[in-house]
């Protein structure tokens, strides 16, 4: 209730019925130290462009790939990054942690 | 996420009414739960108790591993009086993370020196009130010992069901302000909700211990289950 979120999930209707294809990259589990909490989600248009974050910058450039992805086939993703992951140099989270990122298609 | 829960998600959190929104993340599938059907729900335990921590996690049930989201509106902190323990409770309820008002019909007090970049309305409550929109995700604190600025501020405050109210005196002020209050139509349980004196019980002196005081009654309301809230109350 103490979150001030930038109203991302208003965007992602607004773009919806604008005609853009849309998806919804939701955090669902943190271990370690994650930069943003479980909730916290990131909307993607089929043009590339995004708003909010899941990740305060590390892996946001993976998850907006993988979105273009999820909106031409609909089907949801569930993404890991930590720095356990052999992209680790690429899109691993520097602090530390791991994080699983959900990705649906709006619509 | 289908559109028609993405619209009613949006109309809930522009309504300031809390939701959450339940994923199967395996199969995708999705449902919104309304707070006010959480009662009827097979995971009303989950539900209630995510809602209360304003934190989302993952349950198991039935077989299904579950995401549930959780949407509660920011809260806000209404504050009755622009005096000196205001000065320091603003700017901590605002790290905190509230939305924060402070209202004194009193010029002199409300005045943007002391409370630079804080929100404030020179009015008294009556006109002040309405407008802020005082809900069930609202503490409210009336804390300027002027019974003419307070017992109005505080009838508005039973009607809007804040989650906390709390006044600052004495328990000696405090029966007064009863008898006062009772006499205006308020009942029993409506100031058997005002917490006062107000604040935790920490020896508090100056103003900025006074409001860490009230910052930590008002977490604890907010966040411990009923039982606990009794105890720590």
């Amino acid at each position: 209730m103490l979150d001030r979120d930038e109203d991302i999930l208003k965007a992602a209707e607004d773009w919806q019925k604008a005609g853009h294809g849309v998806a919804l990259a939701t955090v669902v589990e943190t271990w370690g130290s994650a930069p943003r909490p479980a909730g916290s989600s990131l909307v993607i248009n089929d043009e590339g462009t995004f708003l909010g974050s899941v990740s305060g910058g590390c892996v946001e450039g993976a998850v907006v790939t993988e979105a273009m992805d999820v909106i031409e086939s609909g089907k949801p993703k569930m993404l890991e990054f930590g720095v356990a992951d052999e992209t680790a140099w690429n899109v691993g989270l520097s602090c530390g942690g791991t994080i699983r990122v959900f990705v649906e298609k709006v619509g | 996420m289908k559109l028609e829960i993405l619209h009613e998600l949006n109309a809930e959190r522009a309504a300031r009414r809390p939701v959450i929104l339940v994923t199967d993340t395996e199969s995708g599938e999705q449902r919104l739960v309304k707070a006010r059907d959480f009662a009827g729900d097979p995971l009303r335990a989950e539900l209630d108790k995510q809602l209360r921590m304003g934190k989302s996690a993952n349950v198991e049930a039935g077989g299904k591993k579950l995401f549930l989201n959780v949407y509660a509106p920011t809260a806000k902190l209404v504050i009755i009086g622009a005096v000196h323990i205001s000065q320091a409770l603003a700017p901590l309820a605002r790290s905190l993370g509230y939305d924060v008002t402070v209202v004194d019909p009193r010029t002199a007090f409300a005045s943007p020196e002391r409370f630079p970049d804080i929100p404030l309305v020179a009015e008294w409550p009556d006109t002040a009130l309405p407008p802020l929109n005082v809900d069930a995700y609202t503490a409210f604190v009336a804390v300027t010992h002027d019974p003419k600025i307070d017992d109005p501020a505080l009838l508005h405050a039973f009607e809007r069901n804040c989650f906390y109210i709390g006044a600052l005196g004495s328990r000696k002020t405090h029966a007064k302000r009863g008898d006062r209050l009772r006499a205006q139509g308020a009942n029993e349980s409506d100031i058997a909700r005002i917490h006062a004196p107000i604040g935790l019980a920490i020896g508090a002196v100056s103003p900025s211990e006074i409001a860490v005081a009230i910052m930590a009654e008002i977490t604890a309301v907010l966040r411990l289950p009923p039982k606990e809230k009794e105890e720590a109350a």
